[in-house]
């Protein structure tokens, strides 16, 4: 992977109500934004436990040191810093990364 | 080979016997029950739960299906004439001819109805069938006033009844004070007074002489006059006797087996009779010179005669065979909500005992104790109007615990208004027996514990400890809570990592500091970020006790998705919509507007349970859209996405049904705009029937309202479901009023007490006193809460709002109604296709399929 991360700005901070997600289109892909305490995080939409694309619509916190988003559907956590399932690690979700510039919300391109 | 066993009475200790051999599994039996009553086994301890709205059919002990076991034969309306020992049979009242080689007597008691002249006049009764009940419920629809002759425990039952009934109620006692057997004077005379004051008139020290024609004496038209010794008289419309029983031994005299002179078939320790091949077990049975008139002694001669019958069948080798060893006359119950109860040597007629006392005039409270002669044992005791100490009591007494330095101390209320120091579990033998109506030892408890079962529903039922009477839940509970503590199991309520506190105890914090934001509660109370535990559990609270509005920017975030976005998420991503219909009821424009919206957005269409329309399909971005619309239709939000009240379902009552009593449409209508929209600990369903056939199945439901001719009957804590449970009657024939002040204290009291996602169902079965307990919160008040119940209620109702009608106008909370941040697109994961004539969620399989081509949603 390069260092050139090409970023897409997809919404100003603000479009984020403290505390949730909301989902972006990066290059036609389902992208998960999240914005919690003073931080951004990015991983796909696509809940691999439901097949149905909703992550960005699920609760957060923290479960210890993680910080996470819980599938609205079967309420699984997806640590939002590595996208590993904590319920079921085979179903890792993968991250993307994000930015904030300004009053904007960048996405790059996914991690391998 | 088989063995033909016959057993006479199908009363509760019959009924528990064959129980008892069905759980043993004896071989080659075959078991004949005849039964004199037209019903088999009913509760008789709850017998007077009939008049306050329990059926027949409630009160029934059979489990479903049990008569239809092989080898079990039972006669209804069949009684035993004639036994004939000699040649093993008993003779039928109708001639016919039962062999047995086994007998068991269970014939019970009769009342005793003192041989009085007059005593068998039209409208003098007794009180101990459910047919001496269907008597007294006829004979008191055309009274004005009833008496009960007895002052004792089942005299004061039937009193009761004869007081719900709507009588003038008098109760007639030979003895000086009411319940002479089981309290003393000071007990009795707290007892009285209380009577007294819930408008019964008590007339003690009397003797009656003659029962009379009561028309024309003294002016009054009453059917019976009374006629006591001390020259004194009383008119009445009905008499009720219920001054003891006598034990059922008359077929026993017939073949003389041996009956003891004040009567009760005479047994040994394995209720045998004379003859070695008949038993009698229950109150037509004598041993060591006591007729026992308590459930829990017939229970458990009823074990014992089980395990005999089966160690003989099976000729196993029985050494260590149960032996009946008497039985703690000991007692609680409740009388017309008044506690009394009384254990062992209740007079203090052990030589050089002592006693201690203590009356509070004020409250009705009444405590006596009697203890050893060097103060270190308990031999007995009276409590009258609390009895909250009955099971440490009774533990103390029976297992020859020591007692503190100043025994007075378990009865007298402590000055720093903390409660006492109960009884210390641990020090309580493993073989204490905690639950006697069915044998339950601490030891058996404990097991059970180990096991799993570490909820006091889960314990009830591993154990039946407390499921007969109920007297000893608390005790049960303090042993499952140290049992859990000593076996390391976390009696850790706590909610979740973010809070070292119950759902419980944070709708306090949040009532009491006024706390009307997640972030403040958090940093009051909690630690880190939340998570989807607490948050929707803080939503729930908050809205509770403020009702504002979820979606508001500080509440948004608590929000699990169905409330966040109003709708119920379903398994594609996609949401499903429901309109309000109060009560089920819905104009043809209404139908109409919702099939042209369904239509027009391409939604699967269903009807719900709750009778109304479930609309699914609906993409996030079409929702505000939907919902424009259904509000243009004259449509509210359904909530049927919230932990909240959903439906009140109704049948149509008295505006159409022939058979209908009161007007259940119209309730449930009002019961639903009243209640719409309030957060609870988990989704509330309410039901209205129109009369008793109850097709609203309310007595399915968290609150079930039944119609009868004078008002209401209110049920509470039913469920469908994975777990089924009948409503249970909390309060009867009440005005539409106090029917709602009725329903905002329950909602209330379970909205601050419940656990998060708790039922009302589980919640009830965990509340310590049961249906008792609540009925005297939620009716008699006694936690001193209804006005401030009442008042938070009030606060819900007063600040409703429709939520959607908010959110489509709010253009922030809009602006989140859409799938993606940055594009108006749609979510290409999902897919539908047609089935019936509808769409439903593509299957993987299929969506591969389609990969490529676009997928629409074909609207007209």
């Amino acid at each position: 992977m390069t260092n050139e991360t090409s970023w897409i700005s997809v919404c100003a901070v603000g479009d984020i109500v403290p505390d949730t997600g909301v989902c972006a289109l990066v290059h036609g892909a389902q992208v998960a934004v999240f914005r919690v305490g003073g931080e951004l995080y990015a991983i796909d939409n696509l809940d691999p436990c439901s097949g149905a694309a909703v992550l960005s619509r699920g609760l957060v916190g923290n479960l210890g040191e993680r910080v996470v988003v819980a599938s609205p559907i079967y309420k699984q956590h997806f640590d939002l810093r590595t996208g590993e399932c904590v319920e079921a690690p085979e179903q890792a979700v993968r991250t993307w990364p994000v930015r904030r510039q300004g009053d904007h919300v960048q996405v790059g391109q996914a991690d391998a | 080979m088989t063995t033909r066993l016959v057993v006479i009475g199908n009363g509760m200790v019959g009924h528990k016997l064959l129980e008892e051999l069905a759980a043993l599994g004896t071989p080659g039996l075959e078991i004949t029950v005849l039964c004199e009553e037209s019903r088999p086994a009913y509760d008789r301890v709850h017998l007077s739960e009939y008049f306050s709205g329990r059926s027949a059919d409630e009160l029934s002990l059979v489990t479903p299906g049990f008569f239809d076991q092989p080898g079990l034969h039972l006669r209804l309306a069949t009684r035993a004439a004639r036994i004939d020992r000699a040649f093993k049979r008993v003779t039928t009242a109708d001639g016919e001819v039962i062999p047995y080689d086994k007998l068991v007597f269970a014939t019970g008691s009769s009342p005793f109805v003192p041989p009085i002249p007059g005593n068998d006049r039209p409208g003098c009764l007794t009180y101990r069938t459910l047919d001496d009940l269907a008597a007294l419920a006829g004979w008191g629809a055309q009274s004005k006033r009833g008496v009960v002759v007895g002052g004792g425990l089942l005299g004061l039952e039937c009193a009761k009844a004869v007081r719900d009934m709507g009588l003038e109620t008098h109760v007639v006692e030979f003895a000086p004070r009411l319940m002479a057997v089981q309290v003393d004077d000071g007990g009795g005379r707290i007892l009285h007074r209380t009577i007294e004051e819930l408008g019964l008139v008590v007339h003690t020290g009397k003797n009656t002489q003659a029962i009379v024609d009561g028309s024309g004496i003294d002016g009054a038209n009453a059917r019976h006059a009374m006629k006591f010794a001390d020259g004194s008289t009383l008119e009445t419309d009905l008499i009720v006797f219920s001054a003891g029983i006598r034990p059922r031994d008359e077929l026993a005299r017939q073949c003389d087996l041996g009956v003891g002179q004040r009567g009760g078939i005479m047994v040994d320790n394995f209720c045998r009779t004379r003859d070695r091949d008949v038993y009698a077990i229950g109150e037509c049975a004598q041993w060591g010179g006591k007729v026992f008139g308590l459930v829990a002694p017939g229970y458990d001669m009823a074990r014992v005669v089980a395990k005999h019958l089966h160690a003989l069948l099976t000729r196993e080798e029985a050494r260590d065979l149960p032996e009946f060893a008497g039985a703690d006359m000991s007692t609680k119950l409740k009388l017309m909500g008044v506690d009394v109860a009384s254990l062992g040597d209740a007079h203090g007629a052990t030589p050089g005992s002592r006693s201690y006392q203590f009356s509070d005039e004020r409250r009705q409270v009444y405590k006596r104790l009697v203890v050893s002669e060097d103060g270190k044992r308990l031999l007995g005791g009276v409590l009258v109007g609390d009895a909250t100490e009955y099971g440490t009591l009774l533990q103390m007494m029976l297992n020859g615990m020591d007692l503190p330095e100043a025994p007075e101390s378990l009865i007298l209320p402590a000055s720093d208004g903390k409660s006492r120091p109960g009884l210390a579990v641990d020090a309580l033998p493993a073989a204490a027996q905690v639950c006697s109506c069915n044998n339950v030892s601490k030891g058996q408890l404990c097991v059970a514990v180990a096991e799993g079962a570490t909820s006091i529903g889960a314990l009830k039922k591993a154990t039946r400890a407390g499921t007969t009477c109920g007297g000893c839940v608390p005790l049960v509970t303090q042993i499952m809570k140290a049992e859990m503590a000593r076996q390391g199991l976390a009696v850790n309520n706590h909610l979740c990592e973010h809070f070292a506190h119950s759902r419980q105890e944070l709708y306090h914090l949040v009532r009491v500091e006024r706390i009307r934001r997640f972030e403040d509660l958090l940093a009051r109370h909690g630690q880190g970020l939340g998570c989807d535990i607490c948050k929707p559990v803080a939503a729930s609270i908050l809205a509770s006790c403020w009702n504002e509005f979820v979606l508001q920017q500080e509440h948004a975030s608590l929000q699990d998705s169905n409330d966040y976005f109003l709708a119920n998420i379903q398994k594609d991503g996609t949401y499903s919509v429901v309109p309000r219909m109060p009560g089920g009821e819905v104009t043809p424009d209404g139908l109409i507007a919702v099939g042209r919206i369904a239509k027009s957005y391409g939604l699967y269409t269903k009807l719900t349970g709750g009778q109304r329309v479930d609309l699914f399909g609906a993409r996030l971005e079409q929702l505000p859209l939907i919902w424009e619309e259904l509000i243009a239709a004259g449509f509210e939000s359904g909530h049927a996405y919230g932990k909240s009240v959903r439906t009140v379902k109704s049948c149509v009552g008295s505006t159409w049904c022939r058979y209908g009593v009161q007007d259940s449409v119209g309730t449930a209508i009002d019961l639903e705009n009243r209640y719409k929209g309030l957060r609870s600990p988990h989704k509330l369903k309410f039901a209205v029937s129109g009369c008793a056939r109850e097709c609203a199945e309310a007595q399915s439901k968290d609150v079930g309202v039944i119609a009868t001719e004078q008002g209401w009957n209110l049920y509470v804590c039913g469920n469908g479901g994975m777990k089924p449970r009948h409503a249970e009657l909390l309060a009867g024939d009440l005005d539409t009023a106090t029917l709602i002040r009725y329903i905002d204290r329950f909602l209330m009291f379970y909205i601050r007490t419940a656990d998060r996602l708790q039922r009302t169902s589980v919640w009830r079965d965990g509340l310590e006193g049961g249906m008792d307990y609540l009925r005297d919160v939620i009716v008699h008040d006694k936690l001193g809460l209804a006005d401030e119940l009442e008042a938070e209620m009030a606060l819900v109702v007063d600040t409703y709002e429709c939520e959607w009608k908010r959110a489509v106008t709010d253009p922030k909370v809009r602006a989140r109604f859409r799938h993606f941040v940055n594009s108006e697109a749609g979510d290409d994961q999902v897919a539908f296709v047609p089935e019936r004539g509808q769409i439903r969620p593509a299957s993987a399989q299929e969506k591969r399929a389609f990969r490529g081509i676009p997928v629409v949603v074909e609207t007209e």
